[in-house]
């Protein structure tokens, strides 16, 4: 921005927020040097003039000073300009520097530095130095989050490519977003699909392409008590582990499993079989262990990972899903 | 590469950074009331609090000085100095007070602040659940933000619990005592257990996930161990001693940093195997038509390739390099073999 305009606005603003009364554009283009002096393109900057100070937050309002007017002032009342007073502590300061760098590279870093920004220009002295000993950190990530916290945000309903888990091609959805939630570091929004006519979850990393916007701000209801902690974490829960395998584990390998595994003492499986194998310690280089699961399919997926340091016994539908993914592997 | 996460490319948000036209008359309208609520402050302090240079903040400066309006009287609503290095503003008219947050600016820090107190809550972390800082701070930022800080509550950074508490209590022991610890720490891509000593420099928690970062001394450089994979851990009664040259990792730049020595891998994924591109980083994804991807990635690690490939099945082939392929085909009719 040209130093001339910058001048202009900040003109612009001081003019109106000293004012106690509506000015009408007359008036502001006298006080306020910089417009130029044909009428028509003095109008049109002026109202790209309005759209940014509107753009940054400023209370620009619109009225008559008395019922008898014909046009219409403009004028920044200061109560609804102003931050209110805030007067923080030393140690609050420093958790709020410490929250500010929370987004350093994410999404909201610019938000969040403009708010420190104006919190020390209300005399907070918030240092960049505060040490706790755990630093969270929010990682740049997904280019859907910025139209989705927009539309969460200005209650606007919008559309967007989905595909969903294993599907190969995908679909338009409709969403009336009510929040976006990050969880193990994923972002997920939550809201009513108009589609589905019930209520969804989407990954935002599965979205692709652009999200548009499918109607006006402020036409999305988010049902009273809706928790989207909750909505998105009722969905991502996995099953409780309910199922027992028996495994084998060579001796020396299979870390990644035994960390999960109860040893079978007795050298028995789980079904009581005796003579299957022989526990921790056998003398024939393998072990004996039984682990939890829930998924025969993933849990699968996750045994042939460990090649043939771990042979899946036990349940035969396990044992089977195993030698199908080990062949899928060979093909 | 065995540890999850991504860095897909994605643009923070350009709201007010530097350099742009609203950055500046943001910065303008900041710093009056900045100078005001201190009375006087120098030049410097004031450059580094608002990120710019001196000679950026005297052009600040001076052109708040120069704003003038020319009706009914003309008249200079600003009045300040910057004589030896000490700002002054002697007269500030209406422009004392900042303006109030946006939605998006209390936002950024009332979500921040409140996956703080989670953490809080979770670590048990003296600092930052003591004293209540964290409440009392949620508490001020909401009155002074009114309205705007409403649509905060739509967006929620959840904080997985910590299992290891005895092993994060450990290692805030071993960081506060600048201690060595022993660690017998897993490595998925080798699956195998392996023993070190960490000279320990801080704890993060990134993508949900806790870290230790430390000097290795087995790898003999700056590391990251995830709590979740430590096997068991000592602290030894041995003085930590990190090199004064190890930097920590700029982890905001993603956790993977990709060498040159690496090696190149092609996958093909069908459309169960997508799952991938979303997990790890990719140099290249390619579309291929039906849901298939066929991406590229770089790893240190053949082994945990291989791993990935007996685990996609026939949902993910290895492209290239071949003789990795052919290694695959080997682990999984061994693997096969167990069964026949």
């Amino acid at each position: 921005m040209s130093r001339r305009k910058t001048e202009r606005l900040l003109g612009l603003v001081v003019c109106l927020l000293s004012s106690p009364r509506y000015l009408t554009a007359v008036q502001i283009r006298a006080a306020v040097p910089g417009y130029p002096e044909s009428f028509e393109a003095f109008k049109r900057m002026f109202e790209r003039d309005k759209e940014e100070l509107r753009e940054l937050g400023i209370p620009l309002e619109t009225g008559f000073n008395s019922p008898g007017d014909d046009e219409a002032g403009y004028r920044i009342p200061r109560q609804a300009y102003v931050l209110p007073e805030i007067r923080l502590e030393p140690d609050e300061a420093a958790v709020l520097s410490l929250a500010a760098r929370v987004w350093r590279q994410a999404e909201l870093a610019g938000a969040a530095a403009g708010a420190l920004l104006k919190l020390r220009a209300a005399g907070v002295d918030a240092e960049d130095t505060a040490q706790t000993g755990i630093e969270p950190r929010l990682l740049a990530g997904e280019a859907a989050f910025g139209p989705l916290w927009e539309a969460v945000r200005d209650g606007r309903p919008v559309m967007f490519a989905y595909r969903a888990a294993g599907r190969s091609e995908p679909q338009q959805r409709h969403l009336q977003p009510w929040g976006v939630v990050n969880r193990h570091g994923r972002w997920y929004v939550a809201g009513y699909d108009s589609d589905r006519d019930a209520a969804r979850v989407f990954r935002l990393s599965r979205i692709e392409g652009d999200v548009r916007f499918s109607g006006p701000a402020g036409s999305v209801i988010v049902p009273a008590g809706t928790d989207v902690r909750e909505t998105v974490r009722e969905w991502d829960t996995q099953p409780r582990a309910e199922r027992t395998a028996v495994l084998r584990v060579r001796q020396g390998a299979g870390h990644g499993i035994r960390r999960h595994a109860t040893p079978v003492p007795d050298g028995s499986a789980s079904d009581g079989t005796p003579g299957r194998g022989a526990g921790p310690g056998a003398a024939d280089g393998w072990d004996t262990i039984s682990v939890p699961f829930s998924d025969a399919g993933w849990f699968a997926e996750h045994l042939a990972s460990f090649g043939a340091d771990v042979v899946a016994l036990d349940p035969a539908d396990l044992r089977e899903a195993v030698i199908t993914q080990l062949k899928g592997a060979l093909a | 590469m065995s540890a999850s996460g991504k860095s897909a490319p994605g643009k923070p948000a350009q709201h007010g950074s530097a350099g742009t036209s609203t950055a500046r008359l943001q910065r303008l309208l900041a710093l009056v009331p900045y100078v005001v609520s201190r009375k006087v402050v120098g030049l410097a302090e004031t450059a580094a609090a608002f990120g710019v240079s001196e000679r950026e903040l005297v052009d600040d400066l001076n052109l708040l000085w120069c704003v003038e309006l020319r009706s009914p009287d003309p008249y200079c609503p600003i009045d300040l100095s910057y004589e030896g290095g000490e700002i002054v503003v002697s007269q500030a008219e209406s422009m004392d007070r900042p303006l109030r947050l946006a939605v998006d600016e209390a936002s950024a820090l009332l979500v921040a602040l409140r996956m703080l107190a989670e953490i809080g809550q979770v670590a048990s972390m003296p600092g930052l659940d003591e004293g209540q800082a964290l409440n009392r701070t949620i508490a001020k930022l909401e009155a002074a933000a009114g309205e705007a800080a409403t649509p905060s509550t739509q967006v929620a950074i959840q904080v997985d619990k910590i299992a290891q508490q005895a092993v994060l209590g450990q290692l805030r022991d071993a960081l506060a005592r600048h201690r060595r610890v022993h660690l017998s720490y897993y490595v998925p891509g080798r699956d195998e257990a392996t023993e070190r000593d960490v000279d320990p420099m801080r704890l993060l928690i990134v993508e949900g996930r806790t870290y230790l970062e430390g000097w290795c001394r087995r790898a003999d450089a700056v590391r990251l161990f995830r709590l979740d994979r430590m096997l068991s851990l000592d602290v030894l009664d041995v003085a930590a001693e990190v090199p004064a040259g190890a930097e920590p990792k700029d982890v905001d730049q993603g956790l993977f940093h990709p060498s040159a020595d690496d090696l190149n891998v092609v996958i093909e994924l069908a459309p169960l195997g997508r799952w991938v591109a979303e997990y790890y980083p990719c140099d290249a994804v390619e579309e291929l038509g039906d849901g298939r991807l066929r991406v590229t990635l770089r790893t240190p690690d053949p082994g945990w390739v291989r791993r990935l490939a007996l685990r996609l099945g026939e949902n993910g082939k290895i492209v290239a390099p071949v003789s990795l392929a052919a290694q695959v085909r080997e682990d999984a009719s061994a693997a096969l073999a167990q069964y026949a």
